[in-house]
């Protein structure tokens, strides 16, 4: 048995069902400084919903800088001569427009035009991306690509992901030794030595704040790691769990898959479905560019007036976070839904995501409510406050872009 | 002499639930059972000493909870044990997995194709969509669809409605699963066989189908409906055995205050005026009711049980159309200890789940092939489980019970009846199967009981020894089940009603013919059914 | 390339089979200017007759039994050569060996119809031709002959199985007559259905109506259903159940116990030929004689057909079908191209899955359209006998499928990609309808093999010679002899009809015609109705409704939807 298990590594496989949450590359260290064991199931993974404390762990994003495991992410690596055309056919946005060394945030769709994810698409070279989502896409994918002399594999597993936020993230990794980091704009990426290996550093990140994400093969995980926190530790660095890097996601603004809209191939109920247009990904589309999948039913439906739906930006009287809560038009209508909200430490705002029926939302947006159901002791405390569209991002940090980044 | 309100013939699920729907609508019941005891299909029996056998139906799946709740089944003592996996042992010595966590049955399909993982997903949407789409269906009368009166146009719209609520790609995924082969339809989310082979078992269980015959993609979803919804411990084992679920049905009959009598085999119905007034007994013994519910099977009851010349022409002759089918055959084993089964790691939960040995559709389909020959398979397919893995309470501990339902076994041996040595050699398939991937396995019998559509049709009283009591193909289902324009539980008799697997919406223990029935027979007494449950609303 | 280029064609049909002389005869018709482009040396598909050893020529569709009447109509086929009489066989040499009644012939079949049995046993009679026959062999020698059209009258059965077929058949006539009218429009849209399709499926609920109650209660009851069970239920004989059982299943990858394979047998009946449903022709002069005609149609209305052009590219700007490309690299503009080949190549090969939604390439790549019959030329030095069969039922089709249930076990095999090793046939003799496909004193033999699937496990190559000696065993056992009369044999597997006539798969029907695959699901659902994701470019083929055989219909419907689209 022993021989044939490693000869196959199908048999060798086997033994996953004892493990039902899989450590991530950076397992040893997040448990180490997992005080609270909070953990969360992340595609699989055990993930911290916090570490340590998910005030502070916000705060870390916001005043010092926050390291947050991202490996879990569903990462695909898409090579060959036309990964290009490739790319551009399968995603909303031009391709051709992304340059080496360049990342942008894109979405992608059905025939029907309802969006099946939204991730990050890494320009590693000419002939070479990655693409990062939150929901699996590898069928999709490999049938998108009938036609294309390109190759896609699926790298979670071998690529460890960490993301480096907050204002002082630019003088931690400047501190590891990361040379010519500070040539990187916002959604530019380099390599860096490490190792003996190579580390791929992006200026992105999913907070609105300075920020770096880092990609490097699963055995430099570690020393990674622990490359960035030695270095890191006077300039502030912490370890963070979700908790607190979604408060800051929120306050910039940006969706997350299967919280703010549901990704299509995951709707058990088809009216659940999304056209970009209908969760304010409108922006990536771009007509002139070619075929891209779903075109023709998004741009029917611009011109039939299909649409009935809008993501919006809400700030809400009050300081009670408005979280799963209806909103009303004069109270009584029922016109859409809040899908994440939080009171924003940062603008001290009552903020909220929501998903409105057209045209509430869009032409129609006075006379706006949210009725909140603020659990206190056993008892819901009714409020109906008043709300505004506003735009987002809710905050908007001039760090986040400003070149040379800064050394705080 | 008396004259009881509603006699049942047979005291299957269906029967008893029809019983206790309609003692506790006020009636005064009798159950009428052959055996000397109570269950039908679903019982637990102690054949050799110390074990406890489902030698029947083996697995409690799609039991509508609705109606568990109504007859307070828990009260009367059901307990349904959920299982815990699954595996298909292949032929290389290692085997897939089948997990209840999501994560775990994504890797467990990335050992063999990391494609088909990332494909489940879609896959359990669609079939979900459509489960969706039909389990509210289950406990509503079908419509007939030549007849103008309002109820029945009003059901036809409710179909067209619910139909037309459906996205356009819902619908022609809608006619692809009622028209399309499970395998067929496997193909175009999956590539690796055994992966099929994995998901094609629903297709074909208790049916006289091989999983690429087109229609069995609906069948798939007639297993799959029970899930529908969470319903916790959608798929397991009932403690103390599938005769758990029938003793929990008569304890509560009982406890409403109906009579069950068994060791009483109905010979025939007592008919005058086109009406039925009660059942003869055999032995003569008459029994008056004012009126008669048969839980046998569609044609037992029409061709065995009442006179020819009491019926129409054409609906004996759709009767006799009607197509119940013996295709498998159930081996039931008491061993002295646990199998072991090397390519399985001890602690994996598979174990305590459904085990099956048949790794591609080929093996599967050729199976089906030697049953239209007239044969029973010669490598078959089984659904084999060990509940004592979980269910302490059929063996002494160390001790197993083992059930292997077979696929397939014809209703004849090539044109002719099963003998004693057919029905032994039918035995050797199946242990030598086991064997193959239990080394041991024999040493470990302690007893056996082999049942071929025979020993089924004889002693559970199901035709040919159909698990279903009807084929489920297009033309069986719904309005056409068991027969056009008979489809509403009742029959050309004044006052004589089925309310077997043979009626919508079909086998398994579901319970929702029975219940069906007694809603319908209720309605013609103008007796209220606020007792009854509604269905669950799907949203 | 000049800017007249640009404009000098209003469409341009890709692919010269039947169906795209039909979409392009009826598109001249309304005042276009159409290009047909074939990539063979001669138009008509599998239709067009070719010599396959010197002196013996042959079709490989052998008989017509379903051009639609519309289509005959509006191309004024019968102007243009078409005689739908039907054939009567000319005189021939005795048949060698078989001996039995057919030793004899006659100059005058029609008249040995009358004499031989008085009308309408012998079938119908039209214009001095008739309906073949179709005729059950058996191997003892007691042949069940189906005459008129699609048996109207049954000899070699026993009173009560005439009786029984009498009144089948009227079942099946009446049942396929309720699906007939969607055979000539495009299928209802699922959803978002216009006036004309809600129209259209309440014509069909009102026709299930009128069925009555209790026919409409069985209709709904066998629709879905398997033949065998059908057969079973309502008949004794095994020939004619063999029969019937083979015409449900041929072309397809069902066997007869397969649920749904009794719509084969509906698609057949849903034909007609003259008005007769049913019925079956080899018409005068064969069925080149057809192809023929339809050519001439289009011609003569001015439709310009280029043989020997293999389109390589349908060009693609912006979402638009502007024009093709050919191999030799000349580019051939049009307002519209009609794609009367099959979807498959259609898309993934001419238009290319890049300028396609993944999901439809999906649904493209998901057709099923693996072929399971082979086809058998046979070039022969004198007419073969076949026990009992008489001289003049020899122009009809003579089946070889001794009962339901050898067919079922023929189709056994192909499901795990092997061959029969008994298959079950249809046969025709085509050059005794137009002597001139063979040299005088020969004849030839084609026929419909089944099962041969396409995805041979062993390989074609290797599994060719085992399965001629398979087919010719077959026949062997119902024509004794005929080894001795064999000057060449071609055996034309579905690899081979692939190649031959870039038919993929092999398969006649462009896609398996099985109910998933029908009406709004053909080719693919949500893009049924002849239009294409790539605006400017429509199907016309028999990938798309309402399936293959030599109907036109499908060329017919999308030539009607290619000039509803301006």
């Amino acid at each position: 048995m022993n021989q044939a298990l490693v000869a196959n590594p199908r048999l060798a496989a086997q033994s996953h069902f004892r493990t039902l949450r899989l450590g991530t590359p950076f397992q040893p260290r997040l448990d180490a400084l997992a005080k609270t064991t909070d953990w969360y199931n992340w595609a699989g993974y055990r993930a911290p919903h916090s570490l340590w404390d998910e005030e502070l762990e916000y705060f870390a994003i916001r005043s010092q800088c926050a390291l947050f495991d991202i490996s879990p992410m569903t990462k695909y690596r898409i090579e060959g001569p036309e990964a290009e055309a490739f790319c551009n056919k399968v995603t909303l946005r031009d391709v051709t427009k992304l340059k080496p060394g360049r990342v942008h945030y894109t979405a992608w769709c059905d025939d029907e035009g309802f969006v099946l994810d939204d991730g990050t698409l890494f320009r590693l070279s000419r002939t070479r991306f990655r693409l990062c989502s939150q929901e699996r896409h590898l069928p999709w994918l490999l049938d998108s690509a009938i036609g294309f002399d390109v190759a896609i594999e699926e790298e979670t597993e071998a690529v460890a992901g960490l993301a480096l936020q907050g204002p002082t993230a630019f003088a931690c990794l400047r501190a590891a030794g990361f040379a010519g980091l500070e040539k990187l704009k916002v959604f530019d990426l380099a390599e860096f030595p490490h190792e003996g290996g190579t580390v791929t550093i992006s200026r992105t990140g999913f907070t609105g704040d300075l920020g770096y994400e880092l990609f490097a093969e699963r055995k430099l995980a570690l020393s990674l790691w622990d490359r960035l926190m030695q270095a890191g530790e006077p300039h502030g660095i912490r370890a963070i769990g979700y908790t607190a890097l979604n408060r800051a996601r929120l306050e910039a603004g940006l969706i997350v898959a299967n919280a703010d809209f549901v990704t299509a191939e995951h709707a058990v109920r088809s009216n659940r479905t999304r056209m970009p247009d209908e969760i304010g990904l409108g922006f990536m589309i771009d007509p002139a560019k070619g075929h891209f999948n779903g075109r023709r039913a998004i741009l029917e439906a611009r011109a039939k007036k299909r649409l009935r739906h809008v993501l919006v930006g809400l700030e809400i009287d009050g300081n009670v976070p408005a979280e799963h809560a209806i909103v009303y038009h004069r109270k009584n209508r029922e016109v859409g839904l809040v899908s994440a909200a939080m009171w924003s430490p940062m603008a001290k705002k009552n903020i909220a995501i929501a998903s409105l029926d057209l045209p509430y939302g869009d032409t129609v947006t006075d006379d706006l409510w949210v009725e909140i159901y603020a659990m206190r002791e056993l008892k819901y405390e009714r409020l109906m406050k008043r709300t505004k569209v506003v735009p987002r991002p809710f905050i908007k940090l001039d760090r986040r872009t400003a070149n040379p980044p800064a050394d705080f | 002499m008396k004259t009881w309100d509603a006699i049942v013939i047979g005291g299957g699920h269906n029967g008893l639930v029809n019983a206790c729907y309609l003692q506790r609508a006020g009636l005064d019941v009798l159950v009428v059972e052959k055996n000397g005891w109570v269950g039908g299909a679903a019982t637990s029996r102690e054949l050799t000493p110390g074990f406890l056998y489902s030698n029947c139906s083996y697995v409690c799946s799609l039991f509508r909870p609705e109606i568990m709740r109504d007859l307070e089944l828990p009260r009367f003592g059901l307990q349904v044990i959920a299982y815990e996996g699954g595996a298909v042992l292949t032929q290389d010595g290692d085997y897939l997995g089948n997990y209840r966590d999501h994560d775990a049955h994504r890797r467990e399909f990335a050992r063999f194709s990391t494609r088909d993982a990332e494909a489940y997903d879609r896959y359990a949407r669609d079939v979900t969509r459509q489960c969706r789409f039909i389990q509210p269906l289950l406990m509503r009368t079908a419509p007939d669809p030549t007849s103008w009166k309002p109820r029945d146009l009003g059901e036809l719209l409710y179909l067209g409605k619910k139909f037309a609520g459906l996205s356009a790609e819902e619908m022609a995924l809608t006619l692809r699963f009622w028209t399309m082969s499970i395998s067929d339809f496997l193909d175009e989310y999956f590539e690796t066989d055994v992966i099929k082979a994995n998901f094609s078992i629903s297709g074909i269980i208790g049916t006289a189908l091989g999983p690429m015959s087109p229609g069995t993609a609906y069948v798939l979803l007639h297993h799959y409906m029970g899930e529908v919804d969470g319903s916790v411990g959608a798929w397991g084992y009932a403690r103390g055995g599938m005769g758990a679920v029938t003793k929990a049905l008569a304890a509560s009959f009982q406890a409403s205050g109906g009579t069950i009598r068994t060791g009483a085999e109905v010979e025939r119905v007592l008919v005058k005026g086109c009406k039925a007034k009660g059942v003869v007994l055999a032995g003569g013994e008459e029994i008056y009711g004012k009126l008669v519910v048969s839980n046998a099977d569609v044609k037992r009851t029409f061709l065995k049980l009442v006179e020819e010349k009491e019926l129409p022409d054409v609906f004996l002759r759709r009767v006799k159309n009607f197509k119940i089918r013996g295709s498998s055959g159930k081996v039931n084993i008491a061993l002295d200890s646990m199998p072991e089964f090397p390519a399985l790691p001890k602690d994996s939960p598979c174990l305590r789940g459904d085990l099956h040995f048949t790794d591609s559709v080929e093996r599967m389909e050729r199976a089906y092939d030697d049953w239209k020959a007239g044969r029973w398979s010669a490598d078959p397919f089984l659904d084999m489980m060990i509940p004592t893995t979980l269910d302490p309470t059929m063996a002494a501990p160390g001790k197993h019970f083992m059930s292997c339902f077979v696929q397939y076994a014809p209703p004849k041996v090539e044109g002719r009846d099963w003998t004693d040595a057919d029905r032994d050699a039918f035995a050797e398939t199946v242990v030598s199967q086991i064997a193959t991937y239990s080394p041991g396995f024999r040493d470990r019998i302690v007893h056996m009981e082999v049942r071929t559509p025979r020993e089924i049709e004889a002693e559970v009283g199901l035709t040919e020894g159909n698990i279903f009591q009807g084929e489920l193909t297009f033309d069986q289902l719904l309005f056409n089940r068991p027969v056009p324009g008979y489809a509403q539980y009742r029959s050309p008799l004044g006052g004589l009603y089925i309310c077997g697997s043979s009626t919508h919406p079909g086998g398994g223990v579901m319970g929702a013919p029975g219940r069906n029935a007694a809603k319908e027979i209720l309605r013609d007494l103008a007796r209220s059914d606020h007792h009854m449950s509604a269905a669950h609303d799907v949203i | 390339m000049t800017s007249s280029d640009r404009t000098a064609w209003d469409a341009i049909v890709v692919g010269g089979g039947h169906n795209g002389l039909v979409c392009a005869g009826l598109l001249v018709k309304s005042g276009r200017k159409v290009l047909v482009l074939e990539a063979a040396s001669e138009a008509g598909g599998p239709a067009r007759t070719e010599e396959f050893f010197p002196g013996f020529r042959v079709s490989t569709a052998h008989a017509l039994n379903r051009l639609h009447p519309d289509v005959v109509r509006a191309l004024e086929l019968e102007k243009h050569g078409l005689d739908l009489s039907g054939s009567t066989p000319t005189p021939n040499p005795s048949p060698h060996g078989g001996g039995g009644l057919g030793g004899v012939g006659t100059s005058n079949p029609v008249e040995t119809a009358r004499t031989e049995s008085p009308s309408p046993l012998r079938g119908r009679v039209r214009g001095g031709g008739i309906f073949a026959p179709s005729i059950a062999l058996s191997h003892d020698g007691n042949p069940l002959v189906l005459h008129g059209a699609y048996g109207e009258a049954l000899t070699g059965a026993t009173a009560s199985e005439q009786a029984a077929w009498k009144n089948l058949r009227a079942q099946l006539l009446r049942y396929a007559g309720v699906l007939k009218p969607f055979l000539s429009r495009r299928p209802p849209e699922l959803g978002g259905g216009s006036f004309g399709d809600m129209a259209a499926l309440g014509q069909a609920a009102l026709a299930v109506k009128r069925l009555g109650r209790e026919d409409m209660r069985d209709f709904l009851r066998v629709l879905l259903m398997n033949v065998h069970d059908l057969l079973d239920e309502q008949l004794t004989d095994d020939r004619l159940k063999g029969l019937l059982a083979f015409d449900a299943v041929l072309g397809s990858h069902l066997g007869p116990r397969s649920p749904t394979s009794l719509l084969g047998l509906y698609y057949r009946l849903t034909g007609e030929i003259g008005g007769a449903p049913g019925a079956q022709i080899v018409p005068r002069g064969g069925m080149g004689a057809m192809a023929a005609a339809l050519r001439s149609a289009a011609e003569r209305a001015g439709a310009a057909i280029r043989t020997d052009a293999i389109v390589s590219k349908i060009l693609v700007e912006n979402g638009r079908a502007v024009g093709i490309a050919l191999a030799n690299e000349e580019v051939i503009r049009a307002d519209k191209i009609v794609s009367a080949i099959n979807p498959a190549p259609t898309f993934l090969a001419l238009v290319g899955a890049p300028h396609l939604d993944t999901g439809f390439v999906r649904k493209v790549k998901n057709i099923r359209m693996k072929g399971a019959v082979a086809k058998l030329h046979l070039a022969l030095d004198g007419v073969p006998g076949f026990a009992a069969v008489e001289q003049a039922d020899l122009h009809g089709r003579l089946v070889i499928a001794p009962s339901a249930d050898h067919v079922e076990r023929a189709f056994n095999p192909a499901k795990y990609g092997e061959f029969s090793p008994e298959p079950v046939m249809e046969i025709t003799l085509p050059s005794l309808a137009d002597p001139a496909l063979a040299p005088a004193g020969g004849c030839v033999l084609s026929a419909n093999v089944q099962y041969a699937p396409y995805a041979l496990k062993e390989g074609w190559d290797a599994g060719k010679p085992k399965f001629l000696a398979a087919v010719m065993a077959q026949l062997e056992a119902y024509t004794p002899g005929i080894g001795g009369l064999v000057r060449h044999a071609e055996l034309l597997t579905p690899a081979d009809i692939e190649a031959r006539y870039r038919m993929p798969g092999g398969h006649w029907h462009h896609g398996e015609l099985q109910a998933d695959q029908m009406l709004f699901s053909r080719p693919v659902s949500g893009w049924s109705g002849y239009d294409t994701p790539i605006e400017g470019l429509f199907l016309a083929g028999a990938g798309s409704h309402p399936g293959g055989g030599i109907s036109g219909a499908p060329g017919m419907n999308a030539a009607k939807r290619v000039m509803e689209r301006r």
